[in-house]
């Protein structure tokens, strides 16, 4: 009986015919660009779209070569890209790593890395209320005291440090 | 003999104390950082560069700032062996070749040997690539003073060449991952004609892509998310040494004195000419296990099967700094990094440092001979401590890494675009490495796209468009021969063999 924690998620061959048709579409856009640019000789040299053109046009080729390969392998449908409970657990660790970033503009950086690692504490790791926000307060005020102070390094800043008067 | 008196001079820069602190900090950060995973060597001198910054204004910064770095990437060097063998988790891409028989021996109880063993070849093939640049790069220096666009580009096209040549299999996907290293290295303003390129009205894509935010990116988050694969806990043997067990294994490996040179010179080989540590490690062990007496044995835990991969790997690693200095030409991810670092503190990477910055170049020198022995030390005697990092609870390791990588992309330009792109990069870097599309070539491309293209125009501007140029003299000819033959290798190799069949 199959652990459904281990059914695939995705099979190797659709991920290497998606990225590679992807990678594809990438070269397109840019031998597209760099063609509206000028790719031919100027008066004096390369235009500015010569370079570019042709590493866009080998892009479409290799990823195109990739892309057929892929294809006609059929024999990659069977190995798993990823696993269903493989990519929870990315999910896990990606979203709120995306939703982290997010906040970092709004809510100042020390702010949300104290949010991000005390969640990281609660959710994943089962640590207390208490655990939890002591390590990450803690290892904000550290980063603070390294990084502001002693290296003068200059993080995004939000609505707490403001009225704490850290500008 | 001159080179033995710039390199007394250089001792002399190395050996400040601040200079000295910085060694030792250097190579604990370096450590530790191997030791984690999704804070590679390359990725902890990415998020340090920025730091450097006021460092590198002051008179003589330069040269403290390189030996920090350079520190660091020693470090991560060894830092990469304790994970490995203890954990059978590598710590770097080029310590894999270290988990086959490294982990087995820590099974087997004989860890500190395995640790031992692992550390001493280290420093032995740092050691012989570090006298190897000693001599070597004043010679290649003042030969690349000779050189023109025509010849820079026919030493970009070499490695790049070199790169496809030697990925087998894969060729494609390195050619593909190399042209989107050009592509982003294209975006934004043209240095030439001033026009905007592939922004596409984006104004925030006006300065281009940086290495650094793609290698953090890349090699940082890319690998977390790699690493959680195998689940959210660290399991690993543990690790004592003491001075009895380094001795003993110290007695034993003089035995392989065979294995130790050759690893140190396919090591040194394929750091010249970009391979990298990674290649360098597999080949090692292949070739070891192949000619070894043991051979047949590699694989159960053999101390042999250590000593090979990692002589190889970190000369390699060293060596990759040779072409960096002389010619510009970064050997590895890491050097590359070092490179974007020595461009941005204002210093011109090339044979004319060897004439303008003497004491950068030689302090930096004297320092890798330094920076190695302490390593040695460090490593040999705190090694508990640096394992013990790895039972922090991941769910408290992880997102301070994320946290500190995010750090490190905004401080490059004070700018959250660049963190969120970390994130994109984050999350192709890690399909990237699943499908087997080759990191190393997009990140060099990225980090020498823009000089490459700018010395190709050099050259064909000069010779009014006629590609000849490239074969005008002997030593362009050669370069851009010798990349074409790299280059289509694999093909010519597979049709020999085809004809021979016949």
């Amino acid at each position: 009986m199959e652990n459904e924690e281990q059914r695939s998620a995705a099979s190797v061959r659709t991920m290497e015919i998606a990225v590679a048709g992807i990678i594809c579409l990438f070269g397109v856009l840019v031998a597209f660009d760099s063609y509206r640019l000028g790719a031919k000789w100027g008066d004096d040299g390369p235009q500015a779209g010569y370079f570019p053109f042709y590493v866009g046009l080998l892009i479409c080729l290799s990823s195109g070569v990739t892309l057929v390969r892929a294809l006609r392998n059929t024999a990659l449908a069977a190995e798993s890209f990823v696993e269903r409970g493989q990519l929870k657990l990315i999910f896990t660790v990606l979203i709120p790593t995306v939703v982290y970033v997010g906040f970092i503009a709004s809510l100042g950086f020390y702010v949300a890395s104290t949010l991000f690692i005390a969640y990281f504490m609660k959710r994943l790791g089962k640590y207390s209320w208490l655990m939890a926000v002591a390590v990450s307060v803690g290892v904000s005020v550290a980063f603070f005291l390294t990084f502001e102070i002693w290296f003068a390094v200059p993080l995004p800043k939000g609505p707490l440090e403001t009225a704490l008067g850290f500008g | 003999m001159e080179e033995f008196n710039a390199l007394i001079q250089g001792f002399g820069v190395a050996l400040s104390p601040f200079n000295l602190l910085l060694m030792f900090v250097g190579v604990v950060l370096g450590i530790i950082v191997g030791v984690l995973p999704g804070l590679g060597g390359a990725n902890a001198v990415a998020i340090l560069l920025p730091l450097t910054f006021s460092m590198a204004q002051r008179p003589g910064g330069t040269t403290s700032a390189i030996i920090l770095l350079s520190c660091i990437y020693w470090g991560a060097l060894f830092g990469g062996a304790i994970t490995s063998i203890l954990f059978n988790i590598p710590g770097e891409p080029w310590s894999v070749a270290t988990t086959f028989d490294g982990h087995p021996l820590a099974q087997k109880g004989r860890a500190g040997s395995a640790l031992t063993a692992a550390f001493t070849s280290s420093f032995f093939g740092a050691l012989i690539a570090v006298i190897m640049i000693t001599f070597l790069s004043p010679v290649v220096a003042k030969f690349a003073l000779e050189f023109g666009p025509p010849e820079f580009f026919g030493v970009y096209l070499l490695t790049f060449c070199a790169f496809v040549g030697m990925s087998g299999e894969k060729a494609f996907k390195t050619i593909a991952s190399m042209m989107i290293g050009f592509a982003l290295a294209a975006v934004g303003l043209d240095s030439v004609t001033g026009t905007l390129r592939l922004t596409f009205g984006f104004t925030s894509l006006l300065k281009g892509f940086d290495f650094l935010i793609a290698v953090i990116g890349l090699f940082g988050i890319g690998e977390i998310l790699e690493t959680l694969e195998e689940g959210l806990a660290f399991k690993g043997a543990s690790a004592k040494i003491n001075m009895k067990v380094v001795l003993e294994t110290w007695k034993e490996l003089p035995r392989y004195w065979a294995t130790s040179l050759r690893s140190a010179a396919v090591g040194c080989f394929m750091g010249i000419v970009p391979g990298g540590a990674t290649p360098a490690s597999f080949m090692s062990y292949g070739l070891a296990q192949r000619f070894s007496k043991d051979g047949k044995n590699f694989g159960s835990g053999v101390v042999e099967g250590v000593v090979a991969p990692e002589t190889a790997a970190h000369a390699a690693g060293t060596s990759a700094l040779l072409p960096m200095i002389t010619l510009g030409v970064p050997g590895s991810p890491t050097a590359a990094v070092l490179l974007g670092g020595l461009l941005i503190w204002g210093l011109q990477p090339g044979p004319l440092l060897f004439v303008e910055q003497k004491d950068f170049v030689w302090g930096l020198i004297a320092s890798m001979y330094l920076g190695n022995i302490a390593g040695l030390i460090v490593v040999l005697t705190c090694v508990p401590l640096f394992a013990a990092i790895l039972r922090i609870p991941f769910s408290i390791i992880a997102p301070v890494i994320m946290v500190i990588c995010a750090m490190g992309a905004y401080t490059v330009h004070n700018s959250m675009f660049d963190v969120y792109l970390m994130v994109v990069f984050g999350v192709i870097g890690y399909i990237f490495k699943k499908l087997d599309y080759p990191l190393a070539p997009l990140v060099l491309a990225l980090v020498l796209g823009d000089r490459a293209e700018e010395n190709f125009r050099n050259a064909i501007k000069g010779s009014q468009g006629d590609l000849g140029i490239f074969f005008s003299n002997g030593l362009v000819g050669g370069l851009t021969t010798l990349a074409l033959v790299l280059l289509f290798s694999p093909v010519l190799v597979a049709g020999w063999r085809a004809l021979r069949r016949r």
